[in-house]
């Protein structure tokens, strides 16, 4: 196989791994959101609700809970959920690994939703009293001070944190392997395997950096577009 | 009729008491001062006039209608307790500007979302826009920051952070502002200009109540002034009646020989 075949076969399996990587920033980042305000919420069953929540999912490895997600449903109901919508999706319209995907975005959503809510909920918290307090005597309502005040702060605030996380996130994709997702380091495998190449194992790697730079840079961009107050 | 009418505010933070039935009236145009040492319910008060803390027992008056009661505060809903607490505006100790915003949207913020709530909003906006920030670059002219309209807060000294906090207060016209010791957070050089406005304001009778440790100020400007003590009015009158006589309160007494030292 020459270079450039490989880089193709390569960057079908890249395409996987963004794929993970985007859907799980588009649903996760938002989802994080409400798990924050419960785990901040004055109701105390809610709070211990969300804290208990996050802590199960923090505590056991992404792997495992991919592997839960994808397994649980027929060792529960006898009914190989995800391996079904595989299938059917294959036969219908000739996608492969729906199913698979379905359950590693799944099980990826919910693990950084609980990481990106501990970030959020820092981020607020670090807001001073002050601020929504001034908002309150200029006769502002609560959303408009969460809106108007607040969430721009928070979003200067939390930005280097985010931008740590979502560089882990496209690197954690690489863990959709365990249940055979076809992302870039199983295509590499694969190579391996059946053509008894190593090298572009480690051609991945540069697949990821790559990525990880132009991350980089977006994220330096923004956090320059907010250099222009101090909080 | 007072403009203002506070009866037995009572306030407890757990099993600490800081206010323990407090009572006093302020006419319209007039400049309170409230003085007393650390701890002794101050700002507590003012935030209780601010709707910041509520109360555990009291009333209070503005123009006549109860705007709180410690019984049916329970039974309002927010924006009822919004349009009741804007008959006070608040000066803090530390500025709170909103840094994101230049000093010019730092004051036209408030006034163009409370625009915003009027019906003929749509129709009107640009004119309500323009007149709000005809109105801004007016209270910052008098303040002495025209000049800063686009700057950002971080860009500014304490003093002149703290001239926009006044400016952006009275934006909303209220009825009464009140200052939670607007110079304590500044260098003696900084609190002179502000200082200055605080006077300008008294000199066209805006109704005020400053809570201050300055005592030759406080003396200056203050038509009356309250001394708490332990979450009590122990002394009020007016400058003269509380500087001059010897004999009218032990506490204040120390209290303002130990502040002049």
């Amino acid at each position: 196989m020459s270079f450039w075949e490989v880089t193709l076969w390569l960057l079908d399996g890249f395409k996987i791994s963004v794929m993970i990587f985007a859907v799980t920033l588009l649903c996760g980042a938002p989802l994080g959101l409400p798990i924050a305000f419960c785990s901040m919420s004055r109701f105390k069953p809610l709070r211990a609700v969300s804290k208990f929540f996050v802590w199960i999912i923090r505590g056991v490895p992404l792997m495992l809970q991919i592997f839960i997600i994808f397994y649980v449903p027929g060792l529960l109901f006898g009914y190989q959920l995800f391996a079904d919508v595989d299938k059917f999706m294959f036969a219908e319209f000739g996608i492969e690994d729906a199913g698979r995907m379905l359950a590693v975005m799944i099980a990826f959503t919910l693990n950084y939703a609980c990481y990106f809510s501990e970030i959020y909920r820092g981020g607020i918290e670090s807001i001073s009293k002050g601020q929504y307090e001034a908002g309150q005597v200029l006769g502002m309502t609560k959303s408009q001070i969460f809106f108007k005040i607040v969430l721009l702060q928070v979003v200067k605030r939390i930005l280097p944190p985010m931008s740590n996380e979502i560089i882990t996130l496209i690197k954690d994709t690489a863990l959709a392997n365990c249940i055979m997702v076809c992302e870039i380091i199983k295509q590499a495998q694969e190579l391996a395997a059946t053509k008894a190449l190593i090298w572009p194992l480690f051609y991945t790697g540069v697949f990821y950096l790559l990525f990880v730079g132009v991350l980089t840079i977006l994220f330096g961009y923004f956090e320059k577009k907010l250099s222009y107050f101090r909080s | 009729m007072p403009i203002l009418e506070v009866k037995n505010f009572r306030k407890s933070f757990g099993k600490t008491e800081v206010l323990k039935g407090v009572d006093f009236t302020l006419e319209k145009g007039e400049v309170l001062v409230i003085i007393g040492s650390s701890g002794s319910g101050k700002t507590t008060l003012l935030r209780c006039l601010n709707f910041l803390e509520t109360p555990d027992a009291g009333t209070m008056q503005v123009g006549g209608e109860e705007i709180f009661s410690a019984e049916t505060v329970h039974m309002l809903k927010d924006d009822e307790i919004r349009r009741r607490r804007s008959h006070f505006g608040l000066v803090f100790q530390n500025f709170n500007l909103f840094p994101q915003y230049t000093v010019l949207k730092n004051i036209c913020l408030a006034p163009m979302l409370k625009a915003k709530e009027q019906p003929d909003f749509k129709k009107n906006k640009e004119r309500y826009q323009r007149e709000i920030e005809e109105n801004a670059k007016n209270l910052l002219t008098e303040v002495g920051l025209s000049e800063k309209a686009n700057s950002y807060p971080c860009e500014l000294s304490g003093g002149q952070q703290q001239r926009v906090a006044i400016a952006r207060a009275l934006a909303l016209s209220p009825d009464i502002l009140c200052f939670d010791e607007p110079t304590s957070a500044l260098d003696p050089e900084l609190t002179a200009e502000v200082l200055r406005v605080l006077r300008e304001l008294a000199s066209r009778h805006t109704t005020m109540i400053i809570v201050t440790h300055e005592m030759a100020f406080a003396r200056e400007i203050a038509d009356r002034i309250i001394f708490m003590d332990e979450g009590i009015v122990a002394a009020h009158g007016t400058p003269e009646e509380l500087f001059g006589s010897e004999q009218i309160n032990e506490h204040l007494h120390r209290f303002i020989r130990a502040m002049e030292q």
